[in-house]
């Protein structure tokens, strides 16, 4: 077994880095390098074999986490990185199949795969970084930016209501869902590594500052003020109901582990209908 | 490599298309289909849905197409052989991913049981309208593979083939089957396992240090892997070098697209597959694919027994296209009578092939139905009457035309 303690290298994050590929494209004061950082950690913690690990984004600043990480991983089309995953999954069950990219892939254009892999309950970690943005392609409104927040496209504030992510996971059905910001990154990779242990569609939420986009357009500061705002306005609630879960526009983000109950996965339910249809065909 | 008799149902059968389809996939080793509810395809994904655990194998029935062919992607990478089942409207919302197939250069398989198109159309009747958005549907630039079957049997024989041609060329193939072939019943041979060839995936077996996942051999194809191997695969939709990394700016960034189309291109001789029938002395020759080849065969008929030397070329491969073989015909006959379901498609690759040295004759239709073999009679007729200087295309109108535009139609009819 391959773990990243026994992948021989001399920097600790070398080990689930493509080094030959940094200096990474994410700007300073982002949050994604953190989640990414967390993973690494989180996997040298669930002592999983890298080998059967793969990792799956789709488009958009999230989606290059794909590229930069020394797993299998594959850089899908937007919206696509959960469907993609699917396939990966169900043709080799055998493989621990993370999902890692952003709000508007998966929650947007990708909205109806998210729900239908929950419902399904495919057996893979999706972690949702959740910048409240459209930030590769310049600072759109997104599915999750809060009501009244700026954004290029939404130059007078936001009229949309947002989604709330944990709250849409557990009711499509998903067998663990937490939600943490990328200031909590020990309490991030503990989830993750409970949901690298679960079998079935585990969603994290992770809340990450935009510096360059969210922020700038907000005139919330850099990325160090978000960080000191997630100190100051995060609030830990373990078991909370999911409907109480909505982000208003720079107010308290409640996080926690919300849901972790067992359900049978996709893969689980199809072996035990496959092998009875089999049992009845012997008999006849 | 032969076939596993656990995948193979044989015996004699009397099926549609759709169903010795699904039958096909099997038979070719496919163990993952996923695919979105839609007329006249169906019946395939139904076919395979209730053969399939029998022989280790997984439909799945996603939330759309867009779903669908993702997943195919994904399980193709997972390591199975994968193919998924649409038409129309499903074949267009799945355009940006065969798009994204062709750039990994992965194997999969499309059915597209063509309806009458556009948009909703006419979802029970047959069209053979997709034919250039088979080969372009996509944004970018790229090749695909594309068969036209025009008999159930040739459903489950050249979705087998479909497969192979996949596995060798790591790329789209689409079957461009339409409603009729999709519906018609009739009856269909599946031989013994062992007389089925099926074409392995060509995994690398190197070492992971050494492994570039673009890196093509002599024949410009490059070894594919899976996720599990151990070989920390970057596989991106990005223009991508051989290690599969994003293009930098100090690296010619279009060229990985050369090889794209080259492995195709270069290889047509083995790809392409054409049925010919008395074109070595002919004066005109039908082209034609799919269902209008089977109606092409009574208009040739019809025009022989008026003493016109015809020849009959059927486009078993569409894509990539013959064009040497169009180019040799258009030296010695004096035109070309293309019958195809669209206002015009295939015949412009033909013109093109043509190059002003014959005349081309194209019998529409409007889709919903196939032609009356009398139209690609009068075609051919047309055709051998013109002197052999090209006048381009010229405009035939079919009787229901001629009824229906002079105002003589009505219900009755």
């Amino acid at each position: 077994m391959e773990t990243l303690t026994t992948r021989n290298t001399y920097h600790p994050m070398e080990n689930l880095l493509r080094m030959d590929r940094l200096p990474h494209i994410w700007c300073p004061g982002c949050g994604i390098g953190i989640a990414v950082t967390t993973l690494a950690a989180a996997l040298d913690k669930a002592q999983v074999d890298l080998n059967n690990v793969c990792i799956v984004s789709g488009i958009g600043c999230t989606g290059r986490v794909a590229g930069y990480v020394k797993l299998d991983s594959f850089h899908t089309t937007h919206g696509r990185a959960i469907p993609f995953a699917t396939g990966i999954k169900l043709a080799n069950p055998n493989l621990k199949v993370i999902v890692f990219s952003g709000d508007g892939d998966l929650l947007a254009i990708g909205g109806n795969h998210f729900i239908h892999a929950a419902r399904r309950n495919i057996d893979m970690v999706v972690i949702c970084v959740n910048n409240f943005i459209y930030a590769m392609t310049g600072g759109q409104v997104a599915p999750t930016t809060p009501l009244t927040a700026y954004a290029t496209t939404s130059p007078y504030g936001c009229v949309e209501p947002p989604f709330n992510i944990p709250y849409i996971a557990d009711s499509a059905g998903a067998v663990y869902v937490a939600r943490w910001t990328a200031l909590h990154v020990r309490r991030l990779a503990t989830s993750i590594v409970e949901a690298l242990h679960k079998t079935g569609f585990s969603l994290i939420e992770v809340i990450s500052p935009c510096a360059q986009y969210y922020s700038r357009i907000n005139r919330l500061g850099d990325g160090i003020d978000m960080m000191r705002f997630y100190h100051t306005n995060a609030e830990i609630r373990h078991g909370e109901n999911t409907k109480n879960l909505d982000i208003p526009f720079q107010s308290n983000i409640i996080c926690g582990k919300f849901v972790d109950r067992e359900r049978p996965s996709y893969t689980e339910r199809y072996n035990k209908w496959r092998t009875q249809i089999k049992g009845e065909d012997n008999e006849g | 490599m032969k076939a596993d008799p656990k995948s193979v149902l044989t015996g004699v059968y009397y099926i549609d298309g759709d169903v010795a389809a699904g039958w096909g996939a099997l038979a070719a080793g496919c163990k993952f289909i996923a695919g979105y509810p839609i007329t006249p395809s169906t019946e395939a994904a139904e076919a395979f849905a209730r053969v399939a655990p029998k022989a280790g194998a997984i439909f799945i029935q996603m939330e759309d197409e867009l779903a669908s062919i993702a997943a195919v992607l994904g399980a193709a990478w997972g390591g199975a052989k994968a193919m998924t089942i649409t038409s129309g409207p499903g074949y267009s919302l799945m355009m940006e991913t065969i798009g994204y197939g062709a750039m990994l250069e992965t194997p999969f398989v499309l059915l597209n049981v063509q309806r009458g198109g556009p948009s909703t159309g006419v979802p029970t009747k047959t069209g053979q309208a997709d034919m250039m958005q088979s080969r372009w549907g996509s944004h970018g630039d790229y090749e695909i593979i594309a068969i036209s079957p025009d008999s159930p049997q040739e459903m489950f024989d050249y979705t087998i083939k479909a497969f192979n041609l996949a596995e060798k060329y790591r790329c789209p193939v689409m079957i461009m089957a339409d409603e009729c072939v999709g519906h018609m019943t009739e009856k269909v041979v599946i031989p013994a396992a062992d007389e089925i060839e099926i074409e392995p995936r060509n995994f690398y077996k190197g070492s992971a240090e050494e492994y570039l996942p673009f890196k093509p051999g002599s024949d410009l194809i490059p070894q594919i892997a899976k996720a599990g191997d151990g070989l920390n695969l970057f596989i991106s939709g990005l223009a991508h070098n051989e290690k599969g990394y994003p293009v930098k700016k100090d690296e010619p960034r279009g060229i990985y697209l050369k090889r794209l189309i080259d492995k195709i291109q270069k290889n047509k001789d083995k790809i392409i597959e054409l049925k010919e029938e008395e074109t070595e002395n002919c004066e005109v020759v039908v082209v034609s694919y799919g269902i209008s080849s089977r109606v092409a065969i009574k208009g040739i008929d019809m025009a022989r027994e008026k003493g016109i030397k015809v020849g009959n070329l059927r486009l078993v491969t569409v894509w990539p296209f013959p064009d040497e073989k169009i180019r040799e015909l258009a030296n010695r006959v004096k035109a070309f009578v293309v019958p195809e379901i669209n206002y015009g498609q295939i015949v412009f690759e033909i013109e093109r092939c043509c190059d002003g040295k014959a005349n081309v004759v194209l019998v529409p239709h409007g889709g919903a139905g196939v032609h009356n073999p009398q139209d690609i009679c009068d075609a051919i007729e047309l055709g051998a009457q013109k002197e052999k200087k090209s006048e381009g295309i010229i405009e035939f109108k079919t009787r229901l035309e001629k009824l229906v535009f002079e105002g003589n139609w009505s219900a009755k009819e």
